[in-house]
């Protein structure tokens, strides 16, 4: 395992390679405290791996990013440009640089798959319709769905969704493309085929991906950096074989999927026997 | 804490009348490009409008028919039947009609508007939008409540002639009264200005209700609660705002 501390010096050699960076964060919300001081990087044509338990705060960390929210302290950078300076013009100029990939697809469930996919480029671009044609059913292809363009969003499973959803991050090929919890019910096959995806969006046009997830055996097989975050902070950074040879107990339950160890499975509660008692009393 | 609540009611109430006033301002900055999106515009005054008629209309029949009812047998006391059509096409015009379908529209067009927009809240469309920067307000808002305002006095125009019909269709058809006399004192008793008061009305009855339904799906919590909520607060706020708005037009008119 590497730390933080020594992950930001090794990478600051690679500076002019930052597209996002988050220094010393802190985040609150519904009175919880989210992030208390997290602090990473995203550089340049890498798939950089988000991991954490449930509830770590992973996609607060995507709303950051895309500026859907904004942080109590500490500062978000993306493309070299400070957040918290940017207007809504400049906010939504970053965002055309950038594709995310919701957990549910979010798609527009007024539109079939076809418009969906072409919705970004109709909004963005004046292309001509045999253009913008040609573009979707190009990212429809390359997702599998070229043949299900007719189709209506309620008429797709989870996974066709994901992926026509993952058509229209990429459609006007954006720089950085954010995943979040890309894995989720995906069946053994799209699984297979996102992962290859992502890597081979990422070695064939470069584009830098941040993939948020907590299935650490797919990312493992992606990933050139990885965080680990828990309890609001980087608890462990590297490479994801870094990280299954740390020496932490706790980076080693989170690689090993073990119930055992200092993270804590149940959420912070009474006494379990005093209040089963307290209930029997009442 | 008894001498806290109005207070708290009245900060509460202020503040939420400034986030509608914002949301409203922000609102007709973004139908200028909407006004420049006509496919868009036509779905949402065909989905506001043509999708409220058959409601419209049976209720303005009905409706029509009782002040048919009502107002022969008022006027038959005082040997004044004749005037049936005075009463009934005044009444429409410049009250029921606007008044009717504004609380129909905000109980049909109104709640759609809002559980459709509070439903794109709930499931992320309108934030992939956000993503994608594409402007909900613009994209999503402005067109509806465009549609809104503009499907309201057309609906209206529609409930005030299926009425009148329909007062017509009783007092005349089934108590008698002279058709020629009927059209004859309606023709000559209404004027231009009882006709514009009930469609500028409904204009501003469409804003407000188009208003409503948008800000209330737009704010909504994203969840199943929020959404029942914001269709809830859509009907009672819009049906409030209508009546109050309506005494306060009447009396600028009278």
């Amino acid at each position: 395992m590497t730390s933080t501390a020594s992950v930001q010096a090794a990478s600051a050699a690679h500076t002019g390679d930052v597209v996002v960076a988050v220094r010393d964060v802190h985040y609150a919300a519904g009175g919880r405290s989210i992030f208390a001081g997290l602090d990473l990087e995203v550089r340049r044509g890498r798939i950089t791996a988000i991991m954490g338990p449930s509830g770590t705060g992973k996609t607060t960390l995507l709303r950051l990013i895309t500026r859907q929210v904004a942080p109590s302290g500490g500062q978000v950078t993306v493309f070299g440009k400070d957040l918290a300076d940017c207007g809504r013009r400049e906010v939504y100029a970053i965002r055309r640089r950038m594709g995310l990939l919701f957990q549910n697809g979010a798609l527009l469930t007024d539109m079939d798959v076809f418009e969906n996919v072409a919705f970004p480029v109709r909004e963005h671009t004046d292309l001509p319709e045999p253009l913008v044609r040609l573009l979707v059913l190009t990212k429809l292809q390359a997702v599998g769905l070229r043949g299900a363009a007719t189709l209506m969003p309620g008429e797709l499973s989870g996974g066709m969704a994901r992926r026509v959803a993952l058509a229209r991050a990429i459609v006007m090929d954006p720089e950085i493309l954010l995943y979040d919890e890309p894995f989720v019910g995906l069946d053994p096959i799209s699984l297979g085929f996102i992962l290859r995806l992502i890597k081979h969006m990422n070695q064939a046009l470069g584009i830098t991906s941040v993939v948020v997830s907590h299935d650490v055996q797919e990312l493992a097989t992606i990933a050139d950096d990885s965080y680990l975050i828990s309890e609001g902070r980087v608890a462990a950074a590297g490479t994801p074989a870094q990280l299954k040879a740390s020496d932490s107990a706790a980076v080693r339950q989170f690689m090993t999927g073990s119930a055992e160890g200092p993270v804590p499975f149940h959420y912070p509660a009474p006494d379990y026997a005093g209040q089963l008692l307290e209930a029997d009393e009442r | 804490m008894s001498a806290r609540r109005p207070g708290a009611y009245l900060l509460g109430g202020v503040s939420r009348l400034g986030s509608v006033s914002i949301f409203f301002v922000r609102l007709l900055i973004q139908c200028v490009p909407a006004l420049g999106r006509p496919r868009l515009l036509m779905l949402q005054i065909y989905n506001a409008g043509a999708r409220s008629l058959i409601i419209i209309m049976l209720s303005g029949l009905f409706v029509g028919m009782v002040l048919g009812l009502q107002g022969y047998d008022l006027l038959r006391r005082f040997g004044s039947e004749e005037a049936l059509g005075i009463a009934a096409a005044l009444g429409l015009l410049r009250e029921l009609a606007p008044v009717i379908t504004a609380l129909l529209f905000a109980g049909r067009a109104g709640t759609a508007l809002a559980s459709e927009i509070g439903l794109m809240r709930a499931t992320d469309q309108l934030t992939a939008m956000e993503i994608m920067a594409v402007d909900p307000l613009r994209y999503v808002a402005a067109p509806r409540f465009l549609g809104g305002v503009i499907a309201m006095p057309l609906l209206t125009a529609i409930f005030s002639v299926i009425g009148l019909y329909g007062a017509q269709l009783v007092g005349v058809q089934m108590m008698g009264v002279d058709r020629g006399v009927f059209w004859s004192q309606t023709q000559g008793a209404v004027y231009l200005h009882d006709v514009n008061e009930g469609l500028l009305k409904s204009f501003v009855f469409g804003i407000a209700c188009s208003l409503i339904a948008v800000h209330e799906g737009y704010h909504a919590e994203p969840t199943a609660e929020g959404v029942g909520l914001a269709t809830t607060r859509t009907v009672v706020a819009a049906s409030v705002i209508t009546l109050l708005l309506d005494y306060v037009l009447t009396a600028v008119f009278l």
